[in-house]
């Protein structure tokens, strides 16, 4: 963990279409080479303010950012930016493994192609290290030309790791990433998020509060939109300043 | 109320309830030297083992709790808190108990002197005792800084507990060895109230989430 500021979240609001205030006036820091958890009821809006670091929402016309998210001083939510640039920098991983249905070898490869690399042997060198990169190197390297789909769940899950590793990102975003998978894969998971973090960035979103309290740095609770309370995660689940924060964080919410 | 809650209201009594036998345990093997009562003073003797199984008890439930139930916030600083205060209880009983040793020890031989002293730092111990007690059950703040404040007062009075035995033993050797048994009763009576301490310490820890242990900053 470092004190250098990855992301700057400045009086940021979201509207679904309709005019939905999904988001309410959001200000906050993700530290460089961390990793922050966003948790929070159903509907509290982390998956909502998860999928505006990388203008997820920009696929649906008619949502409608306000304010700023500045991404080493850029403000990413900027007319004109270059959305499949910015998804190179700052990659996601949804809550179901979603591998393409290709070879395990193509669907690494699939993102460093897109950016023009053809030469055969820089691929293979960039997907053998996306995939030691995501702890899954060694359990499929003598059957890279097999389909994806021939992975277990939880090695789909590393393998889609890897796939947003090869284009070498400097913001990994999870969203709920372990929810459909058993202790033992999700427990190899949150190794390689806690292993990631010496490299990149990585903001969580999680159901399970344990999940975040063992891996995560900053813990950032939303209820309605707003964001309630935001700090380091050995505060937020020790002691806590505000009380809808406890009732949360204790079970004892509504 | 949910089960959780229950069990944390169990966790909560099973405290309260080794206080109380603790409180006891100070009061009566101060009384068996001052009234010269072995009766009462194997009765404190005796009793040790009901404060030793609360120990356990409480451990083994605070254990269970942290395991099944994932305390977090409030609830994982009640189940430290009841955790640290008990490791300071039990010790407490033993202190009594060594207080209700050296009485009958006293008792086998003459009255050294009028205690004045020895009431009144047990009187201050068992009101500290107490008061770190209501502060934890009632979450209140002020009385376990109260609590903490006392302390000084009951070490001067052990200072000078100390300095009148001493002049006492220069003066006359065949009193030694009853006055270094009371000597050693304003200690245990010192670190009694020491203890007590340490409990309205964990109880800002409850209330506030700040450690204040070992720093000046408390008040």
């Amino acid at each position: 963990m470092t004190d250098k500021v990855e992301l700057e979240i400045k009086g940021l609001n979201f509207y679904y279409s309709g005019d939905i205030h999904a988001l309410k006036n959001i200000n906050l820091t993700i530290h460089n080479k961390s990793v922050t958890a966003l948790i929070g009821p159903s509907g509290c809006g982390k998956t909502t303010l998860l999928r505006c670091f990388n203008r997820m929402h920009d696929l649906y016309p008619k949502h409608r950012y306000e304010g700023e998210i500045l991404f080493q001083d850029d403000n990413l939510l900027a007319n004109g930016n270059d959305l499949i640039k910015l998804r190179s920098r700052i990659g996601m991983v949804f809550q179901r493994p979603t591998p393409f249905p290709m070879s395990i070898f193509d669907n690494v490869a699939y993102g460093l192609r897109l950016k023009g690399i053809k030469k055969k042997s820089d691929l293979a060198e960039r997907v053998e290290k996306a995939l030691k990169h995501a702890a899954l190197w060694d359990e499929v390297k003598n059957k890279l030309t097999a389909s994806a789909y021939d992975l277990s769940g939880g090695q789909q899950q590393r393998l889609v790791i890897a796939r947003a590793l090869a284009v070498e990102p400097e913001v990994l975003l999870f969203d709920e990433p372990t929810s459909a998978l058993d202790p033992i894969s999700t427990s190899k998971i949150e190794d390689l998020v806690m292993q990631l973090k010496k490299d990149i960035t990585i903001i969580i979103v999680t159901h399970n509060m344990q999940q975040a309290a063992r891996i995560s740095d900053w813990t950032g609770f939303l209820m309605l939109g707003e964001l309630i309370e935001f700090g380091t995660t050995e505060r937020i689940f020790t002691a806590p300043s505000e009380k809808l924060t406890e009732d949360y964080v204790t079970g004892r919410f509504g | 109320m949910a089960i959780f809650d229950e069990e944390l209201v169990r966790l909560n009594g099973l405290v309260l309830q080794m206080g109380s036998l603790v409180e006891m345990a100070i009061k009566n093997s101060v009384q068996s030297i001052v009234e010269r009562d072995n009766e009462i003073a194997r009765k404190v003797i005796d009793g040790d083992h009901q404060v030793n199984t609360l120990d356990i008890e409480i451990d083994e439930e605070s254990i269970k709790l942290i395991a099944l139930r994932q305390p977090k916030a409030g609830d994982l600083r009640l189940i430290t808190t009841a955790m640290k205060i008990t490791a300071d209880l039990e010790r407490m009983g033993d202190l009594a108990v060594n207080i209700a040793q050296r009485a009958i020890e006293l008792n086998k031989e003459p009255v050294l002197k009028e205690y004045i002293d020895i009431p009144r730092m047990r009187e201050i111990a068992q009101g500290m005792t107490r008061d770190a007690l209501d502060a934890f059950v009632k979450r209140d703040m002020k009385l376990a800084k109260d609590v903490i404040m006392r302390d000084d007062e009951i070490d001067d009075l052990k200072h000078k507990i100390l300095s009148e035995l001493l002049f006492l033993m220069t003066e006359n050797s065949s009193i030694i060895c009853r006055a270094m048994r009371v000597t050693f009763v304003a200690q245990y009576l010192e670190r009694i109230a020491d203890h007590a301490t340490n409990m309205a310490e964990m109880v800002l820890y409850l209330i506030e989430g700040k450690i204040i242990r070992h720093t000046s900053k408390l008040l």
